[in-house]
């Protein structure tokens, strides 16, 4: 009986809006088959298969939608992905083990994480050529720039710093100590905090960007679960900067927290081992990828529900939906 | 010659750009002199015994830098961290013999300014140094003696414990035999004092988690050559009538840490058995195929720098200097007395690419974590398993709880 009332729903919902919202493309990097699954964001149904490079983790899309983006860590190399034909049309030479990046506000240059060499690696984009590298931390991996573009934050998993790094100068210029295997950096978007996940400490930090300094630490507790079990990952903020989404890990669950009091609102049951996320630019869903039950789901963003379940390749690790 | 041009010009510009970095190095001394200060110190000694050995197959002979070469890795990742805080972390290893004299080497090391000891020695050498070490004050993290004796009876108060008990690994692997409802064994064992022990722990988890040890056997060391010619058809004929006349059992259990006959069990039993302990199905620390919870990037990390796989004592070690460096980094203090009163507190968790923070039972001191059981390949499982519960962690159903300890010194 309950599995029948939620057919219907979901029947209603896509029924409701297939005819005003628009279908986006959602990539999703699958760490263990070497793939990228591309799933329409209305009808969600993987729409194709890619064949990538190895161990594809993190992934993201130009601004004008026709580039993907995409981190092959054991080839050592960010391949380009054209969104209309799906090849892989060239590379970009991001230094050893590309993790996870983030792309500068304009687009133009990307900033990567080199998890096996301590540096942070910023590429020309146009140019296909490295601009500079930047020691950081043991094992750095979250990588989140200011709305200005004018800082980048990069976490380091064994070192346990957020690095704050001037993008005009490279220099790295305040180093916040969180908690354990800080794992992704998310800005507000009035670009006045950044939100740190901590892995293994079981946290978010939100640091003070101004005074670089930490000002607030979330902490989550679910009934009947462990605390070691709750490990937050991936971090998303919508765009008007009231809610934010925390992935955690093998918690199975997507944490909803109100950004004026820090208070967790809701806990999203999803797959399992959730790690990363992304919104549909329209901010009709929220899409978590779960390593371990092989799918993506969709989270309504207005009720915080999950909608739907898509099945995708081999331990999806990243996910981000076309802007267009 | 067509050559020499290029060449001279970006000889040239190497000159000048040296030339800038030395002028802004020299900028940003006067802007900022408490960052150009010297770094303060951590001076980690290593203590190890250790000779060549044999074993019985050549892929189990311990690499000459085994520990020394994961505490090196972690020296390297605490420096990267130590750039940011103005900390600069140092290790000093000495080896002696099996049988050598680990007061004179732990006078040596202290004497170079030694603030804190790993040591990968017997029960007895550690013994024989502890009592010193805490009157100098330094902290002691046992990496390599896996005897139960030193969290226990003769426990310290400056004696941290990363190596796991023999107690902990026999759990690690009972609860899993458990969970696989493989419930009655039989027990193959040496005839030296640390094959008694595993022994001995391997009954303790029978009794603790619903197994039966259906039979025994002793396997006496007739100090035979570990390698002949011949060996492999005699061992063929010899195996299956050493395990002829055991009872029904649904898994061979092995305690062979001397290395006497345990690697020659399985595949070569009476009947077909699975075989685990020190043999077949092991657990262990660390297991060099672990890719699961970022493994694989300390893996990386470690075959780069030492050009082979990452074993459980290169783990140990590894686990050992990083809770060193992570307590420094957090207390912003290279003093061992802050260092060990930051381990000891609520606050202190290290991790160690097992899927949690690992925190020290404060009762005894020993390093909490899940253990690994794995064939010579590959990982089957990890333990604790799902169902075995407990109302602080998880973790404290391996090994010896805080109601059982014989600790009394805290």
């Amino acid at each position: 009986m309950p599995s029948r009332i939620m057919i219907v729903g979901l029947g209603l919902a896509v029924g409701m809006s297939a005819g005003s919202a628009l279908a986006y493309e959602v990539y999703v990097s699958n760490e263990r088959d070497n793939t990228m699954s591309v799933v329409d964001s209305e009808t969600m149904e993987v729409l194709r298969t890619v064949e990538v490079g190895q161990r594809p983790r993190g992934i993201t899309v130009s601004r004008d939608g026709r580039f993907i983006y995409l981190c092959a860590s054991d080839d050592d190399t960010v391949e380009i992905i054209d969104t209309e034909t799906y090849e892989i049309v060239g590379t970009l030479p991001s230094g050893p083990d590309p993790e996870l990046f983030v792309l500068s506000p304009d687009g133009e240059t990307l900033y990567v994480a080199n998890e096996d060499d301590n540096l942070v690696t910023v590429i020309d984009i146009a140019g296909k050529k490295v601009l500079g590298e930047i020691p950081v931390g043991v094992e750095p991996e979250g990588m989140g720039i200011s709305p200005d573009g004018t800082t980048l934050v990069n976490t380091s998993e064994t070192t346990n710093m957020a690095h704050f790094i001037d993008t005009a100068s490279h220099e790295n210029t305040h180093n916040v100590l969180v908690d354990a295997r800080p794992r992704f950096a998310e800005f507000m978007p009035d670009g006045e905090e950044v939100w740190v996940s901590a892995e293994i400490g079981g946290t978010v930090a939100v640091i003070d960007n101004a005074t670089r300094e930490i000002k607030h630490k979330i902490e989550f507790e679910i009934p009947g679960m462990r605390s070691e079990s709750i490990q937050p990952v991936g971090v998303r903020i919508n765009k008007d900067g009231t809610k934010a989404y925390v992935a955690l890990g093998p918690a199975n669950r997507v944490a909803v927290i109100d950004t004026e009091t820090y208070e967790v609102e809701k806990y999203v049951l999803v797959g399992q081992r959730v790690w990363q996320l992304a919104f549909t630019p329209d901010e009709k869903y929220i899409i978590s990828t779960n390593g371990v039950s092989n799918d993506i789901t969709f989270i309504d963003v207005a009720s915080d529900e999950p909608v739907h379940s898509v099945t995708v390749g081999a331990e999806p690790w990243g996910v981000v939906v076309s802007p267009k | 010659m067509k050559r020499a041009a290029p060449r001279t010009l970006a000889l040239s510009f190497v000159i000048v750009l040296l030339a800038f970095s030395a002028s802004a190095a020299c900028a940003q001394e006067a802007e900022n002199p408490g960052e150009a200060a010297a770094p303060a110190e951590i001076r980690i000694g290593y203590l190890r015994a250790y000779e060549p050995q044999l074993a019985l197959s050549v892929l189990d002979i311990p690499p000459e830098d085994i520990g020394i070469a994961g505490a090196d890795v972690a020296i390297g990742d605490n420096n990267t961290t130590g750039r940011f805080l103005g900390q600069e972390f140092i290790l000093e290893a000495v080896t002696i013999p099996f049988d050598g004299d680990a007061a004179a080497a732990y006078r040596d090391l202290r004497a170079g300014g030694v603030q804190f000891l790993l040591t990968d020695i017997s029960a007895e050498q550690l013994l024989s140094i502890v009592d010193t070490a805490a009157e100098d004050g330094v902290l002691v993290f046992n990496v390599g003696a896996a005897d139960g004796i030193l969290r226990e009876e003769e426990c310290r108060a400056n004696l941290f414990h990363i190596a796991p008990t023999r107690s902990m690994l026999a759990d690690a692997l009972a609860q899993y035999l458990v969970w696989k409802q493989w419930r009655r064994w039989v027990l193959l064992y040496g005839s030296h004092e640390k094959d008694r022990r595993f022994a001995d722990a391997l009954r303790r988890a029978a009794h603790r988690f619903g197994g039966e040890i259906v039979a025994e056997k002793l396997f006496e060391d007739t100090g035979t050559a570990r390698r002949t010619d011949t060996g492999v058809t005699l061992i063929q004929r010899h195996m299956p009538v050493f395990t002829q006349d055991l009872p029904e059992h649904d898994v061979v259990l092995v305690a062979d840490e001397s290395e006497v006959f345990g690697t020659y069990v399985p595949y070569r039993t009476w009947v077909p058995r699975p075989v685990a302990g020190t043999a077949g199905l092991v657990p262990s620390a660390w297991h060099p195929a672990s890719e699961q919870w970022g493994g694989t990037q300390i893996q990386n990390r470690f075959e780069k720098a030492s050009g082979r796989r990452m074993l459980s004592k290169d783990m140990s070690a590894w686990t050992a200097v990083r809770v060193i460096g992570e307590a420094a980094t957090r207390t912003g203090s290279t003093d061992p007395a802050d260092i060990d009163a930051f381990i000891r507190s609520e606050d202190f968790s290290i991790a160690a690419f097992k899927g949690q923070g690992l925190t020290f039972r404060p009762w005894n001191r020993q390093l909490r974590q899940p253990i690994f059981l794995g064939d010579t390949r590959s990982v089957i499982s990890t333990s604790p398993q799902e169902g075995f519960l407990h109302q602080v962690s998880e973790l404290d159903t391996l090994g010896v709880d805080e109601p059982e300890t014989q600790c009394r010194r805290r």
